[in-house]
């Protein structure tokens, strides 16, 4: 997916030696994948539903709220 | 010491890697002290570039080099960019990253991110590289593994 838009970035985080990042993603089960720190995406999905997600991120509705903004 | 891979899985790879077309260069974050894993990661990285002449490992430190790790977006170790260079030697960055030790499952994944960086087709469907070339804002995906 990184390849194929300028726009991503691929991150492989090997989750035992994180442990930190396991608590603030809240991650209880892999493969899990996190975009953008708002969409969450469990276990392996097919090609197409898991792309779809992924770009859900990019989408408006997922936009961080400025006024919640820490 | 013995290598980390099997003769076996050696062969698989020296055959897969002689495909590619660019050089592929692995930045790897690493620190001195702190970092149980980097030592473990480093001796898997070193078994690559003794497959392919296309591969090699560049270290990065995150303490006394912290700017050059910044840059490519890397704020702890063990952590490796993926990148290749064009026909001119001109570098590019896919934007591919692995935290932690590639080791297990990660290691084919880090092998499938060398052969792409090295110019293996994407294996995605043709409707999938449409929508992904339509995307316009920043897209950060973390995917959280564990090697076994």
């Amino acid at each position: 997916m990184a390849f194929a838009s300028p726009h991503v970035t691929a991150i492989a985080v090997e989750a035992t030696e994180f442990p930190d990042l396991v608590r603030r993603y809240r991650v209880s089960g892999v493969p899990k994948t996190v975009v953008n720190d708002r969409v969450e995406i469990l276990g392996a999905l097919p090609e197409p539903a898991y792309i779809e997600q992924a770009l859900s991120a990019a989408s408006p509705e997922n936009e961080p709220d400025p006024s919640r903004q820490s | 010491m013995p290598g980390l891979i099997s003769p076996g899985d050696e062969q698989k790879l020296r055959d897969a890697f002689a495909e590619m077309t660019r050089n592929v260069r692995l930045l790897f974050v690493t620190q001195t002290l702190g970092c149980e894993t980097c030592l473990q990661t480093r001796q898997i990285l070193d078994e690559l570039p003794a497959l392919s002449d296309r591969i090699a490992v560049e270290e990065v430190n995150l303490i006394l080099e912290g700017d050059r790790a910044r840059e490519l977006g890397i704020d702890r170790a063990p952590g490796i960019a993926v990148l290749y260079e064009d026909e001119a030697g001109v570098r590019h960055d896919p934007r591919i990253r692995f935290m932690g030790t590639p080791a297990g499952y990660e290691f084919i994944s880090l092998v499938q991110a060398v052969l792409l960086a090295g110019g293996r087709p994407p294996t995605l469907s043709e409707e999938s590289v449409k929508r992904l070339a339509a995307v316009d804002k920043p897209i950060v995906m973390q995917v959280f593994t564990t090697p076994t």
